[in-house]
């Protein structure tokens, strides 16, 4: 059994984004880029599949510019068997990665997909729901909890108000969410090995989907900043202040 | 010009969330139909043809669709689409489940969590956890959004809207729908509540959690959030999460109690009016954001707190 991981190469999650002062996006010059923390959580899933016997092969896939091979050496490093890099340097819609990703599929035939909800620079939450939809394969978004046998995956999701459980035969698609498992920071000689597994890189137009952006992004701004707080000393003065000053109890 | 807003319900109680959405859809423009999914949830489709402005509501019931499968509800709207220019969801868990499904069989670009309406065609929305808010315009024929709600007002009610029963539509395929655990609560809905005490990493244990955090909600008739490092640890359930993947609220009134301020946290409540921070840190990120800070250990602080409210 196969098992599909797209990862995404994104800023660090501890970076502090800042906008660019001609509002045309996030400055990425010299910022710290890292695998984006749900596909860690993903590679991770599927990692432990593989080491529990259920699957095969992991195969890594990123869709990114030349330095996303990093982030599929950091997957490889973590366990995944090989990696796939389709190469663009334009910043892809949630829409067409999920129809280049259909294009992987396509090739490489896997029985499952798991990937993160969402990352954590376009916070889109989109491209495995479309994945799903496109391929016609069953959804299981937000997983805190993935179980595969047999033929049949089951798998309990974060909703509103609790857990649900849900099953499906696969091929399925399934991402990530927080508290599916934590993720393992590769050792050094598995660093080390991973400069040794194949990472194939492949031109995006070699798949003959079409890319171009459907939305025109006219202004990245700041959000509007909170004004300066006070420091209270005791609790007696904080209510005194939510009653008389801020009016909220 | 047509609007299609799909309702946020649970057994039949329709949520707040539908109200703000309509207004989202107000800012766009044209008539506004409101289609409810669900089962049994016929007195929800009652509570939405209340909603002001609203043209016609639209029910689909089945099992599946009662179990939110993202499948069955896709399958249910896509194909009403012909009808309509755009079609706005509550960003809930739900919401964001089955909204991307439809913009793909569309073959229209998604887009997600929108906090204002510009125009018909151009809408803001944060990225990058709330640090950077985007504006994009889309020219294509249909629009799939889902909306935050609490950037939007609720749309008053006094409307008198038909409802149409639509069927079930094609059911969510494969996939089965086997158990749910969801905790009831007496509490406000989180991202509804106009009060919000939440509990960070500093509560220590879930006992602790509930010990300290659930009598100062109750005494304030608040709801109860968590930060995800609280939720990770098992202090709190997945469903308390505030956060950039968790939930977003803007209530008027957000106590946070030994929690430090990370930048995903802080995108769940940083648009709350009022924000309170106890924390024995005063360097602490959260302070930052706080119009009102305590720099205490909790352990003195919520009793005193208790007490100081009567």
């Amino acid at each position: 059994m196969k098992v599909l991981v797209p990862v995404k190469r994104v800023i660090d999650y501890n970076v502090k984004p800042r906008v660019k002062s001609d509002e045309t996006g996030v400055d990425l010059a010299n910022v710290k880029m890292s695998m984006n923390p749900f596909c860690e959580i993903a590679v991770e899933e599927a990692v432990r599949l593989k080491e529990k016997g259920v699957v095969t092969e992991v195969v890594a896939v990123s869709i990114g510019p030349a330095q996303a091979q990093e982030t599929l050496r950091t997957a490889l490093a973590m366990g995944a068997d090989r990696a796939i890099l389709v190469q663009t340097d334009a910043d892809l819609e949630p829409l067409a990665v999920a129809k280049v990703l259909k294009a992987v599929i396509d090739e490489e035939s896997p029985n499952l997909v798991v990937m993160g909800k969402q990352a954590i620079d376009g916070d889109n939450n989109a491209t495995g729901q479309m994945l799903s939809a496109l391929l016609g394969w069953p959804q299981a978004s937000f997983a805190s909890k993935l179980e595969v046998s047999g033929d049949k995956a089951t798998v309990t999701r974060e909703v509103d108000g609790g857990l649900q459980t849900i099953e499906a035969p696969l091929p399925v698609i399934v991402t990530a969410d927080l508290r599916l498992n934590e993720p393992r920071y590769a050792s050094l000689p598995n660093i080390m090995k991973a400069k040794k597994k194949p990472l194939d890189t492949k031109d995006i137009a070699s798949y003959g989907v079409d890319t171009a952006p459907r939305l025109k992004v006219v202004k990245v701004a700041e959000p509007p900043k909170r004004g300066g707080g006070i420091k209270v000393e005791t609790a007696a003065d904080l209510v005194a202040k939510l009653k008389n000053e801020a009016g909220v109890l | 010009m047509a609007v299609l807003v799909i309702a946020d319900q649970t057994g039949g109680a329709l949520s707040d969330n539908t109200h703000k959405t309509v207004s989202a859809a107000k800012a766009i423009g044209g008539d506004i139909d409101i289609l409810v999914t669900g089962k049994d949830c016929k007195s929800a489709a009652e509570a939405a043809a209340k909603i002001e402005g609203v043209r016609k509501v639209l029910l689909a019931q089945s099992d599946d669709l009662g179990h939110g499968l993202a499948e069955a509800v896709e399958a249910v709207v896509t194909p009403l689409m012909g009808g309509y220019d755009a079609v706005l969801t509550p960003a809930t868990s739900q919401g964001k489940n089955f909204s991307p499904r439809i913009a793909a069989k569309l073959d229209v670009s998604h887009i997600s969590d929108i906090v204002e309406v510009v125009d018909a065609s151009t809408f803001v929305r944060p990225i990058y956890a709330g640090n950077a808010l985007e504006t994009v315009q889309s020219s294509e024929a249909k629009k799939v959004i889902t909306v935050r709600p609490t950037a939007f007002k609720a749309a008053g009610e006094g409307g008198s809207a038909t409802i149409e029963d639509i069927g079930a539509g094609d059911g969510a395929g494969a996939t089965k729908f086997v158990t749910e655990e969801i905790v009831k609560s007496e509490r406000p809905e989180l991202t509804g509540a106009k009060i919000v005490v939440s509990g960070g990493r500093a509560m220590g244990s879930a006992e602790e959690f509930q010990r300290v955090i659930e009598p100062l909600a109750d005494k304030l008739g608040a709801a109860v959030g968590a930060s995800r490092a609280a939720v990770d640890a098992g202090y709190a359930p997945n469903d308390y999460q505030v956060g950039q993947t968790g939930k977003v609220v803007a209530p008027e009134l957000y106590i946070a109690i030994g929690i430090s301020g990370a930048i995903q946290h802080l995108a769940g409540m940083k648009d709350s009016k009022i924000i309170v921070a106890i924390n024995k840190d005063g360097d602490a990120p959260i302070f930052q954001v706080a119009d009102y800070g305590l720099v205490a250990d909790y352990k003195a602080a919520v009793p005193e707190l208790m007490s100081a409210l009567g």
